[in-house]
C-alpha cells in the first residue's frame, strides 16, 4: 500500500512523485547507505534501488559504471537487502523498489530472495531483463508474496501489447520515455505527454516518468503530464563527479547527492 | 498424423526443441528488456514465414551455391589417419567458404530475413572478427549499412580482420566496456539495438541470444550436417561412428551435430575451449566448469560467481572466447545425447601446427581444438571406423597470435 499512498499524497499537493535511482553499494556500501536514507528528507518520494549486475544490457555508460563500483566495493544481494531492511526501519512509509537483472537473483534463490525482500519491507520490483512473456520465473511467484511488479512500457510497446504488458502490472507504470539505454538523451514533452495518455486509456495505476530525465526542469515539464518522474543517470554521475582520485568516495559525495536531490524534488511541484 | 502423435513422436526426437517459448528444457528463452521484445517477435514471426517460403528457400540456395561455393568439401585427411593410427579422419572444409570460415552461411540466412523484412540497416557482434567479417560482406553484397560492435582486445588480436571489415565499408566499434571481449561486444550490441530497435536488425553470430536466435541460427548451419551426411554415405557407404566440433557459443557444432542427433549409433562431441587448464580457472568451458545463468536474452550454462555475477572468460581463440554457450547445447548436455569435452590452449596450439604440416590446411585456432580433442580418442578406434570434424575455419587470421607463440616454444 505504501506506492499507492505516495501518489495518493503527491496527487493531494497537486505534484508528481520524484523517484530516485542509485545502485546499492556505490561507491561502496557505507557510503551508498547514508545516501540511500537521506533522500526522503530531501524530498525523494520513492527510492529505486539497483542490484549491481556485472552486464546491465538496458544501461548506459554512468550506470554500467556505478554497478563495477559497488561490485569492486564488495557489493552483494544480500547486502542490498540489509540495506533495504535498513531503509524500512528509518522510513516506515517511504515506498522502496528493487530494480534489476534477473541471473543474481535466479542463482541467489527466487523462493529465497522474495521471502527475504519481504521482511525487509521491499514494496515492488522492476526486472529489466523479464518480459511479460517470462513471467513463470518471477512475475508470478513475487506477487503470491504481495510485492507489487511494476511493468517497463516503452516507446515500441505498441496498442495491441500494451494489455499483455499490464496485465500483472502493480505499484505503478514505469514509461520508459526513450527508445534507448539509460542516461543518453530526453524524451520531448509531447511525446511523453502522448504516452501517459496511451497508458492511462488501459490502466488505473499511477503513470510514472524514467530514462532521460535529469534536470529540475525536465522533472517540472514531465510532472505536468505524468504522476511520478525518476531521476537516475544524473544523480549517479552526481556521486562519479564527487570521487577522488582513486575512485573513492569524497569528502562531500553524501552531501552533494543530497542536495541534488533537493534541487530535483522542486520540479515536483507543477 | 494427429497433434497427439506428433507430439508423441517429436517426445522421442532430439530434433524437435525449441517449444513454442523457445525453450529447450529450462534453457533458452527470451530474457529481454521490452523495448526489444515487440522486435524480437516480428523477427520469429518473419523467421516461421521465411521456413515455407519456397521464393525465400530457393534464393537461400542460390547463395550458397554461387556466393558461398557450397556444398563445401567432405575431405578424407589421410595424413592425419596415418597420423594417429586408428578410424579414419574426414574433414568438413567449411572453412573453404567464402570469407573462410561457416559464419557466413548464418549471415546470408538472416540478411535475407533482414531484407524481407525491409530492414537495410545491421548490427553484429564479433569475437574472432569471423562474423564481423561475413556481416560486413552480406552487407556490402546486398547494399546494407553495417555496424560491428568488436572487443576492443580483440580489435587489437585480430586486426586483419577488423581491416577487412573497414576495406568492406562496415564501421567497427571497439568496446573497451567490461573487459573488452565478445561478452562485452555482444552487451553494448544489444544496447546498440535497444537504441534502434525499430531501424536495425540484429544479425547474432551464433546459436545463442533470444528466441529464435538458438533456433534460427542453428537451422542456417544445420546445412553443414545435412551435406555431410549425404557426402559421407556417398564416400563410405555407413553414417560416421562420431563427429566432433569446436564450441564457442556453438553454432558450427550444432549446424553439423543437428541432422545427426537422431541417428542412435553416432557419438558426438563438443569440443569447449579449456584455455590453461579448466583447474587453473582460466578457460572457457562454460558446460564443464559454469552453471545454468541468465545472460544475452538466454537461459544456459555461464561462467558466474557465486552471486550470479559474470566471470571472464579465457581462450587463446577469440572465437571460443565467450563465458556462455547456445542454449541448445545446455540442453543436449543434461539429456546426455552430446558429449562435451576441452582442450586446452597448448594442445589446440600443438595440432594447429600438424595439421598445417600434415594435411597443407592451416586450421583456425578454433578447430584446432576440435583435433586436439581427436587425438585423444581416434588412435583407440577401428580402422574401419568413420569419425568427422567440422573445420570450421581457416587459420590466417590467427598467424599474428600464434606464430610468435610457437617460435617462443622452439617451434618454428
Amino acid at each position: 500500500m505504501r506506492i499507492a499512498n505516495c501518489f495518493t499524497k503527491a496527487k493531494q499537493e497537486n505534484r508528481a512523485a520524484l523517484g530516485i535511482f542509485i545502485s546499492a553499494g556505490d561507491p561502496d556500501p557505507q557510503t551508498s547507505l547514508q545516501i540511500l536514507l537521506g533522500l526522503p528528507d530531501q524530498g525523494v518520494d520513492f527510492v529505486e534501488l539497483g542490484m549491481p549486475f556485472s552486464d546491465p544490457m538496458a544501461d548506459g555508460p554512468v550506470i554500467q559504471a556505478s554497478s563495477l563500483r559497488a561490485l569492486k566495493a564488495g557489493m552483494k544481494l544480500d547486502r542490498v537487502i540489509d540495506m533495504a531492511k535498513a531503509f524500512r526501519d528509518r522510513h516506515p512509509e517511504t515506498p522502496l523498489i528493487l530494480m534489476g537483472y534477473y541471473n543474481p537473483i535466479y542463482i541467489y534463490g527466487v523462493d529465497r530472495f522474495l521471502a527475504r525482500a519481504v521482511e525487509a519491507g521491499v514494496d515492488g520490483m522492476i526486472m529489466v531483463d523479464l518480459p511479460p512473456e517470462e513471467d513463470e520465473e518471477f512475475c508470478v511467484p513475487a506477487m503470491k508474496t504481495g510485492i507489487e511488479m511494476i511493468r517497463l512500457v516503452t516507446p515500441t510497446t505498441d496498442t495491441e501489447r500494451m494489455p499483455l504488458v499490464l496485465e500483472r502490472a502493480g505499484g505503478f507504470v514505469y514509461y520508459v520515455s526513450i527508445t534507448g539505454i539509460t542516461g543518453t538523451r530526453s524524451a520531448s514533452e509531447d511525446s511523453i505527454k502522448s504516452a501517459m495518455e496511451r497508458i492511462r486509456a488501459v490502466s488505473d495505476l499511477p503513470a510514472v516518468v524514467g530514462f532521460g530525465i535529469r534536470t529540475p526542469d525536465q522533472v517540472r515539464e514531465a510532472a505536468r503530464h505524468a504522476d511520478g518522474v525518476v531521476v537516475g543517470s544524473a544523480v549517479v554521475g552526481a556521486i562519479a563527479g564527487s570521487l577522488d582520485a582513486d575512485g573513492k568516495a569524497g569528502d562531500n559525495t553524501i552531501l552533494v547527492v543530497l542536495q541534488q536531490a533537493n534541487e530535483l524534488a522542486q520540479g515536483r511541484y507543477r | 498424423m494427429t497433434d497427439q502423435s506428433q507430439r508423441a513422436q517429436a517426445r522421442n526426437s532430439y530434433r524437435s526443441m525449441p517449444d513454442e517459448d523457445g525453450r529447450f528444457g529450462i534453457h533458452g528463452g527470451r530474457f529481454v528488456a521490452e523495448t526489444l521484445m515487440p522486435l524480437i517477435l516480428q523477427v520469429e514471426a518473419a523467421w516461421k514465414e521465411s521456413k515455407t517460403d519456397p521464393e525465400f528457400q530457393d534464393d537461400l540456395a542460390w547463395y550458397h551455391k554461387h556466393y558461398i561455393g557450397r556444398p563445401s568439401a567432405l575431405y578424407y585427411a589421410d595424413r592425419l589417419t596415418q597420423h594417429f593410427g586408428g578410424a579414419k579422419l574426414y574433414m568438413k572444409r567449411d572453412e573453404l567458404n567464402h570469407t573462410g570460415a561457416h559464419k557466413i552461411n548464418n549471415v546470408i540466412g538472416q540478411a535475407l530475413l533482414a531484407r524481407r523484412m525491409g530492414k537495410t540497416r545491421i548490427i553484429a557482434e564479433t569475437g574472432a572478427g569471423q562474423h564481423g567479417v561475413a556481416t560486413a560482406t552480406a552487407c556490402a553484397l546486398f547494399g546494407m549499412e553495417c555496424e560491428v560492435f568488436m572487443g576492443a582486445e580483440d580489435v587489437e588480436r585480430q586486426k586483419p580482420n577488423v581491416d577487412r571489415m573497414r576495406l568492406l565499408g562496415a564501421v567497427v566499434h571497439p568496446v573497451t566496456a567490461g573487459t573488452g571481449t565478445l561478452k562485452d561486444a555482444m552487451n553494448e550490441a544489444l544496447r546498440y539495438w535497444v537504441a534502434n530497435a525499430e531501424t536495425h536488425f540484429y544479425i547474432i553470430g551464433t546459436a545463442a541470444g533470444p528466441h529464435p536466435y538458438p533456433a534460427m541460427v542453428r537451422d542456417f548451419q544445420s546445412i553443414i550436417g545435412t551435406e555431410a551426411k549425404e557426402q559421407i554415405m556417398e564416400a563410405e557407404g555407413k553414417l560416421p561412428d562420431a563427429v566432433v566440433a569446436c564450441i564457442g557459443g556453438g553454432s558450427n557444432a550444432l549446424g553439423l551435430f543437428h541432422p545427426f542427433l537422431d541417428d542412435e549409433g553416432v557419438e558426438i562431441y563438443g569440443v569447449e575451449a579449456a584455455g590453461k587448464g579448466i583447474a587453473t580457472g582460466d578457460h572457457a568451458a562454460s558446460l564443464t566448469g559454469g552453471r545454468p545463468g541468465v545472460l544475452h536474452g538466454n537461459r544456459t550454462y555461464l561462467l558466474q560467481d557465486d552471486d550470479g555475477q559474470i566471470k571472464d572468460a579465457f581462450s587463446i581463440s577469440a572465437g571460443l572466447d565467450y563465458p556462455g554457450i547456445g542454449p541448445e547445447h545446455a540442453w543436449l548436455h543434461e539429456t546426455g545425447r552430446v558429449n562435451y569435452v576441452s582442450a586446452t590452449d597448448e594442445e589446440a596450439l600443438e595440432y594447429f601446427q600438424i595439421c598445417s604440416r600434415l594435411e597443407g590446411i592451416i586450421p583456425a585456432l578454433e578447430p584446432a581444438h576440435a583435433l586436439a580433442f581427436i587425438s585423444t580418442m581416434i588412435g583407440a578406434m577401428d580402422k574401419d571406423q568413420v569419425v568427422i570434424m567440422n573445420m570450421c575455419g581457416r587459420g590466417d587470421k590467427d598467424l599474428g597470435a600464434v606464430l610468435p607463440m610457437l617460435e617462443a616454444r622452439g617451434k618454428l
